[in-house]
């Protein structure tokens, strides 16, 4: 019984310290619970964090490795086109080369010399100094022809003039005009009038008849130079002609074609014509124009007549289907032919050893 | 007694007057029966002689009447006075008159009348006077053929229509007969005729043609008559110019040939007729340019570019623009010739109208191709074509100076230049912008402008084209600047220093224009300080600048 009064005395703290204990484990239940957990979670989190690590360790790797397969793939492509532009370039500028190098020399051989060009302008500018000159000298030629026919034609002048005025010539007795006693020298028309033959009087010529010859046409208008009729026309004379036709139906009429009737106009000999066209023809076309004779006893009695080509002395030459060289014996020096000599090969020389007589070392 | 007398003297003078049969041998009878027949056949003489002497006073009185007139008509003055008076219709029965002389002293008044104005030659026409002539024509001797075809010829020469009229009367066909006429004169006188029917046009010509007229006028230049050959030369030319089938009618009669020895003669008229109908015949094609050709008139024809008459040289002149016009190798061919310079000092030593051929000759031979045009350059063709330009005073032979100008300097830059060099460019911009200058002369002076500019690169040429020249011209001159100035760094230097790039800086332009672009194209050849330095207030830019600066204390 003091077992039950102490412990009912002590029920009450057993209470609270049943109470306290419990409490107090499970106080420490939840807070070792929740540390539990946290531990547990940590380390589950731990344990995810390295499955995830190594899932982007290997993801790392596979992205790696594909992108680098698909970036090399690119730089081959680009390194495929660099060289193929590389190439194309090189070869568009030997192109251009070989262009520019043919086109220079087609246009010079072929479109446009240019020293020809020149050649050809420095050709015409010499036949114009050539044509300048003697266009020149022929003006200057016929100037000076004109000159002369110009001072001929004064001396004549002057000479008719000293033989009109051949009496002011001066005597013994008297000096001319020209021959004044106070000047040096005679006048030059003094001389003039020396040297000239005095002109006589034109003598009257005899009267001829009115002949038809003018020598130009003002002269027949002067009344002299008409014609005049010896005696009126007698007064009933035959009127002139008229009212006139119209120039054009007298024309018409003058110059009208012929107009045959139909039997007229054909030709008579038609039919010889036709015959004659029939046989020419006929003998253009036949080489042979006797009949033919189909057995061979019809031409029993007649010679055969061969081609003169072939019948003649001279024959069909040989020369050009036999033997094309035309060959003169008699001027031959040796009867011997030629002999082909094969030459030598270099090799065998520097061996030594030949294979012909010909090129041996002397 | 002293009756017998009297008609013994009366025979006689009736024998001195007449001299003919009848009357003499009335006379005659009078003397024998003197004696016995006193009265009546006395009576009979005097009478019939009185009657005579009337009949003999008219025919005086006709031939003095119509020789007056043919006399006063050579005057000018007299022919109104004589047209008022009526004297066609007084004329007109002359024409038919019995005695030849009236007959042919009345066909040469005639004649002259209708020579003076055209209404005369439409009275001569409408009289029907023409019929008459052309029957009496084929008849009469050669005085009345002269006068005839001399009427003729001054009716037909006024108007096609007049011409028509001697046409429709069938006056060809004796004008033809009386080309194979014996007498050098009649020959004159119908070729004449005909030559002035054929001028008018390409109907008559062909009338003339079908009459037959060609081989004959062809013969006719073969005489030995200058003037007769003259008139053939000069016919056979108005024939061929109208049409090339006329032509070729000319050159089948074998005209060529005789034409062409013909130039060598020293009569001056013979070779200007000579050479404009071998003008006109190679005026039409280049067949007949190259037949003419081959008579072998080259260089023969160069020295009648040498000959005193101005007309020979303007009608050679003409001959060898014919010719050269046609193709690039008949122009090669008058080069190698040295047609060229021949041409050259012709027009140098010609004033006016007869200088056109030979410039327009200049023109077509540049025109042809570029060795062509080189050609004309080395020949020294460019500064006598600038003397052209700036001495003539008309308005076409300047255009024909600018057009030829135009045709050398168009073709490559050397060209270009060669026209550059001598100065003419200012000339030609101040024809075209004058005000006094025709249409004609500005439209061509403006193309060879633009043909010229387009291919020049001769800057110092260029340069004063900047500062005169309107918009039109200005866009082609800084193009060619534009085309330049990157190429060629003394040029660009030049450029500035002369102050072009100044003036290209003033130049407004709306953007996006050509010219906007040719500018800055020239802008991009220098550095950008420069440009600026030259655009318009830039001065201004850089006080401004100087006012706004607030310095650093």
């Amino acid at each position: 019984m003091a077992t039950l009064a102490r412990l009912q005395g002590r029920a009450s703290i057993i209470e609270n310290q049943y109470y306290f204990r419990n409490s107090f484990v499970d106080k420490f239940r939840k807070r070792e619970n929740d540390a539990a957990i946290k531990i547990q979670s940590w380390f589950r989190g731990c344990k995810v964090r390295a499955y995830l690590r190594y899932l982007h360790k290997q993801v790392t790797i596979i992205q790696k490795w594909w992108r680098g397969y698909v970036g090399r793939k690119k730089y081959q492509l680009l390194v495929k086109i660099a060289y193929y532009t590389m190439k194309m370039n090189f070869y568009n500028a030997m192109a251009v080369r070989i262009q520019r190098r043919w086109r220079g020399y087609k246009i010079r051989k072929y479109c446009f010399n240019y020293f020809y060009l020149k050649e050809y302008l420095r050709a015409v500018s010499e036949t114009n100094d050539a044509i300048r000159e003697a266009l020149k000298e022929f003006a200057e030629m016929k100037e000076r022809e004109e000159k002369k026919a110009e001072l001929e034609r004064e001396e004549k002048q002057r000479d008719h003039q000293a033989r009109k005025m051949h009496y002011l010539l001066s005597t013994k007795q008297l000096p001319g005009i020209y021959n004044s006693p106070f000047s040096k020298e005679p006048d030059p028309w003094e001389l003039r009038l020396q040297k000239a033959k005095p002109l006589t009087h034109r003598r009257p010529k005899a009267r001829q008849k009115h002949s038809i010859s003018l020598h130009s046409w003002l002269a027949c208008t002067s009344t002299r130079s008409f014609p005049r009729s010896e005696v009126l026309p007698p007064i009933n004379r035959k009127q002139c002609q008229g009212p006139f036709r119209d120039i054009t139906e007298v024309l018409q009429q003058r110059y009208k074609p012929l107009e045959p009737t139909l039997r007229a106009a054909e030709p008579m000999n038609t039919l010889k014509e036709a015959r004659e066209d029939l046989r020419r023809d006929e003998s253009m076309r036949n080489i042979n124009n006797n009949m033919f004779l189909p057995f061979s006893s019809y031409h029993k009695n007649k010679n055969y007549l061969p081609l003169i080509h072939s019948s003649s002395k001279y024959g069909p030459d040989s020369c050009g289907h036999q033997h094309f060289r035309d060959e003169n014996p008699k001027k031959w020096i040796s009867d011997k032919d030629f002999q082909t000599v094969l030459p030598s090969f270099d090799l065998f020389s520097r061996c030594g050893k030949l294979y012909s007589k010909a090129g041996q070392i002397v | 007694m002293a009756a017998a007398f009297r008609f013994r003297s009366v025979a006689r003078e009736t024998r001195l007057h007449t001299g003919a049969s009848v009357p003499s041998r009335v006379a005659a009878a009078v003397a024998r029966s003197a004696g016995c027949l006193q009265g009546r056949a006395g009576c009979g003489a005097m009478s019939q002689r009185q009657v005579l002497q009337v009949f003999e006073q008219y025919q005086k009185a006709r031939t003095q009447f119509v020789q007056m007139v043919a006399e006063l008509a050579t005057r000018p003055q007299n022919i109104e006075t004589l047209q008022n008076a009526g004297v066609m219709a007084l004329l007109r029965p002359l024409l038919l008159d019995v005695v030849p002389t009236i007959q042919q002293t009345a066909a040469l008044a005639l004649g002259r009348l209708a020579n003076y104005n055209d209404d005369l030659a439409e009275a001569v026409v409408k009289g029907d006077i023409l019929p008459q002539l052309v029957y009496s024509l084929a008849e009469q001797n050669r005085f009345y053929k002269k006068a005839a075809a001399f009427v003729l010829r001054a009716v037909g020469k006024h108007s096609p229509q007049l011409a028509q009229a001697i046409v429709d009367c069938g006056a060809l066909d004796t004008l033809v007969i009386c080309l194979e006429d014996f007498d050098p004169g009649v020959k004159e006188a119908a070729a004449w005729a005909l030559g002035y029917i054929a001028r008018h046009n390409a109907e008559l010509s062909q009338a003339v043609v079908d009459a037959g007229a060609v081989p004959l006028l062809v013969l006719c230049i073969q005489e030995p008559e200058v003037a007769l050959k003259r008139i053939a030369a000069s016919a056979l030319s108005d024939i061929a110019k109208h049409s090339p089938e006329l032509a070729q009618t000319v050159v089948d009669a074998g005209a060529i040939a005789h034409l062409a020895q013909m130039i060598l003669n020293p009569d001056a008229k013979l070779k200007r007729q000579v050479l404009s109908a071998l003008s006109q015949i190679a005026k039409h094609s280049v067949d007949l340019a190259e037949m003419v050709v081959e008579a072998e008139i080259f260089p023969v024809v160069l020295t009648c570019l040498k000959d005193k008459d101005d007309y020979v040289k303007k009608n050679a002149c003409t001959l060898i623009r014919e010719i050269a016009k046609h193709t690039p190798e008949l122009s090669q061919l008058i080069v190698n010739a040295g047609g060229v310079a021949a041409v050259i000092d012709c027009v140098g030593s010609c004033k006016g109208n007869t200088r056109l051929p030979g410039v327009m000759m200049l023109g077509y031979v540049a025109a042809h191709s570029e060795n062509l045009a080189m050609a004309v350059i080395i020949s020294k063709g460019v500064p006598q074509l600038c003397i052209c330009l700036s001495e003539e005073p008309e308005d076409h032979i300047k255009a024909a100076a600018a057009w030829a100008l135009g045709q050398i300097g168009r073709h490559t830059p050397e060209h270009a230049r060669a026209v550059a060099v001598t100065n003419t460019l200012p000339v030609l911009l101040s024809l075209y912008m004058s005000a006094e200058s025709s249409e004609d002369l500005q439209v061509k002076s403006k193309k060879a402008i633009k043909n010229i500019l387009q291919k020049c690169t001769y800057l110092p040429a260029l340069e004063p084209f900047l500062y005169d020249a309107p918009p039109n011209i200005l866009k082609h001159v800084v193009g060619q600047f534009s085309k330049v100035l990157p190429h060629d760094s003394k040029a660009r230097r030049l450029f500035v220093t002369s102050g072009g790039l100044k003036k290209v800086q003033e130049i407004k332009a709306e953007p996006g224009s050509l010219l906007q672009e040719y500018i800055n194209s020239i802008n991009n050849c220098y550095p950008e300080e420069i440009v600026r330095y030259y655009s318009p207030g830039y001065s201004d830019t850089l006080l401004q600048r100087v006012d706004s600066y607030q310095p650093l204390t």
